[in-house]
C-alpha cells in the first residue's frame, strides 16, 4: 500500500516538474481552462439562484390575472368586468390593479407606478424601490416631483424606500394611493389596468379561466402557473443569454480537448520515448498523462466553480448584471440568494475533467505502445 | 516539503472550500426569504421580477404580448438589447 502511495507521489512529482518545465504553455492553457469552468458555473449558479428567487416571489402572485385586448393589444378594462366576474361561482375575490409606467425624462429611467391600498399609499406620499432612490438621489422626508399627463406638478412625499435586499421584485416601484395615480396619469374612473382574481379551489382555475374567456370574449386570462413557467423558461438553456454562454464555452473546450486528443507535440513524444527507454512501464507513462490531465483539470474546475460562487453570490454576478442591464438607467443589484445544484455540478464535473484527462491519455497510450527508438526519432 | 505534496495539500484545500458551498448555500437559504419580501411588497401581488426596466416587454414579460417588441409599427424590429435574453412569455390564451 505505502509502495503504490509512494509511486504515485513520485509519478505525480515528475509530472509536476514537466508541467513547470512547460510553464508559459502550461499556465495559460489553465488560465483558459480555468475561465471556461467559470463562465459555465457562473451561468448555472445564476440561473438556478434567479429560478428559486422567481419560485419564491411568484408564489405570492394573484392566482389568475384578467386583462382586456383591444385590436391585438392590452386595453384598460371596464371596473364592471370586477363585479361580473365575483359572480363566477368559485372566485372569492376580484380586486381591479391599477398599475402603469412613468418615463422620467430628467434621467431616462423607467418607473413602474402602483396604486396600493397599504397605510403608507396616502395621497401625496409614496413607497420607492431602492433604484428609484438612487437614481433621484432620494430619502425618506424627500419630495419626489413627478408631471402628470396634464403637464400638471404631483409632489410626493417619500415615506418608505425599500431595502435593497428587495431590488429584484422593487428597485423601480413607486408605490402610490389611487388618487395619486388618477391624478399622474389622468387615467379614467372606473377603469383598472387588469383585474387580480382569487380562486378557492387552485383546481378550478382552468374552468373559471374557461368561463371568464367565455362570458368576455375580449378578455385573457393569466393564470399564476403560466407565470410561473414563463419565469422558469426565461432562464432556460434554449435562451438567449444562456445558449450564448454555454456554446461559446462548451466550443472553447470542445478545442481544448481537440488540441490534446489529435496528437502529442514532438518534444512531448521525445520524452515519452526516452522515459520509455530508461526503463518506465507502459502503465507508468499512462499514469504520467492521467496525472497531467488530473492536474490542469481538477485545479481549473475546482478553482473555477469556487471563483464562479464568489462572482454570483458575492460580487452580484458584475458580468452578467452588464448583459441584462442594456440600456437601463435602473436596474437590480443581483443579490441573489446562494444556490447549489449537486446534479447540475455533476454535469460540468463529467463534461469537462472527464473528457479533458480522456484526452490527455489517449494519444499518450497510443505513443508510449510504440518502439522507444522510433518515439524518439519521430 | 515534496511539490507533490503541496499540490496535493493545494487541492485538498480547493476541494474542501468546494464541499463547502452546499452548506453555506444552505446556511444562507434558511434567511432569504425575509430580506427579499417584506409585508408591503406581498400585498402588492407582483406577477414580475425586475430584471431590467427598458423596455415594458422585459419589465413586465409575463403580461405581455408575445408580438409587443414588434407592435410599435408595422416594420418595427426588436432593438433592446434585454429583449435578446428574456424570453416572450410561454403561452396566453391568445383570443382572436
Amino acid at each position: 500500500m505505502k509502495r503504490a502511495v509512494e509511486r504515485h507521489l513520485n509519478i505525480l512529482e515528475f509530472t509536476l516538474a514537466s508541467l513547470l518545465r512547460r510553464r508559459a504553455k502550461n499556465l495559460s492553457l489553465l488560465a483558459m481552462y480555468l475561465l471556461v469552468i467559470f463562465m459555465l458555473a457562473s451561468l448555472l449558479f445564476f440561473v438556478s439562484a434567479l429560478k428559486r428567487e422567481a419560485a419564491i416571489i411568484l408564489n405570492d402572485a394573484p392566482d389568475m390575472i384578467v386583462q382586456r385586448l383591444m385590436a391585438g393589444r392590452q386595453d384598460l378594462i371596464p371596473a364592471g368586468y370586477a363585479a361580473e366576474i365575483a359572480a363566477i361561482r368559485g372566485v372569492t375575490a376580484v380586486r381591479p390593479r391599477l398599475w402603469g409606467y412613468y418615463y422620467d425624462a430628467l434621467n431616462g429611467a423607467n418607473y413602474t407606478i402602483i396604486a396600493g391600498d397599504a397605510p403608507t399609499s396616502a395621497p401625496g406620499r409614496a413607497t420607492v424601490g431602492a433604484g428609484v432612490a438612487k437614481a433621484r438621489n432620494l430619502a425618506v422626508g424627500d419630495l419626489l416631483p413627478l408631471t402628470s399627463y396634464d403637464r400638471a406638478p404631483v409632489m410626493l412625499e417619500i415615506g418608505t424606500i425599500f431595502p435593497s435586499g428587495s431590488d429584484l421584485v422593487a428597485a423601480d416601484l413607486i408605490v402610490v394611493s389611487s388618487a395619486d395615480f388618477h391624478q399622474l396619469f389622468n387615467f379614467p374612473g372606473g377603469q383598472a389596468t387588469d383585474l387580480a382574481v382569487t380562486v378557492r379551489n387552485p383546481r378550478e382555475l382552468p374552468t373559471v379561466a374557461a368561463k371568464i374567456a367565455s362570458q368576455f370574449p375580449d378578455s385573457r386570462p393569466i393564470l399564476k402557473s403560466e407565470i410561473q413557467r414563463t419565469y422558469q423558461s426565461i432562464f432556460d438553456w434554449r435562451g438567449g443569454m444562456t445558449l450564448i454562454v454555454l456554446v461559446s464555452s462548451l466550443l472553447s473546450f470542445i478545442i481544448f480537448s481537440w488540441d490534446k486528443a489529435t496528437g502529442l507535440s514532438a518534444e512531448e513524444r521525445k520524452e515519452i520515448g526516452i522515459l520509455k527507454s530508461i526503463g518506465w512501464e507502459t502503465s507508468d507513462v499512462l499514469l504520467l498523462k492521467f496525472w497531467e490531465g488530473i492536474a490542469v483539470s481538477l485545479t481549473a474546475f475546482l478553482l473555477g466553480t469556487v471563483l464562479a460562487y464568489g462572482h454570483v453570490f458575492f460580487l452580484s454576478a458584475p458580468l452578467f448584471a452588464q448583459a441584462l442591464k442594456g440600456w437601463s438607467v435602473i436596474y437590480p443589484r443581483f443579490q441573489l440568494v446562494p444556490v447549489v445544484d449537486a446534479y447540475q455540478l455533476a454535469l460540468l464535473f463529467f463534461l469537462t475533467v472527464v473528457p479533458y484527462t480522456t484526452a490527455t491519455v489517449i494519444p499518450c497510450w497510443r505513443a508510449a505502445t510504440i518502439d522507444p527508438d522510433a518515439a524518439m526519432r519521430y | 516539503m515534496r511539490r507533490s505534496l503541496q499540490f496535493l495539500l493545494f487541492t485538498a484545500v480547493n476541494l474542501t472550500i468546494f464541499l463547502l458551498l452546499p452548506l453555506h448555500a444552505r446556511h444562507a437559504q434558511s434567511g432569504g426569504y425575509a430580506k427579499l419580501q417584506s409585508a408591503q411588497l406581498r400585498s402588492l401581488h407582483v406577477t414580475d421580477l425586475c430584471l431590467a426596466t427598458e423596455a415594458r416587454y422585459t419589465r413586465h414579460p409575463a403580461m405581455a404580448d408575445r408580438h409587443a417588441p414588434f407592435q410599435e409599427h408595422p416594420l418595427a424590429l426588436e432593438h433592446f438589447p434585454s429583449g435578446s435574453l428574456i424570453l416572450p412569455p410561454l403561452q396566453h390564451r391568445e383570443k382572436p
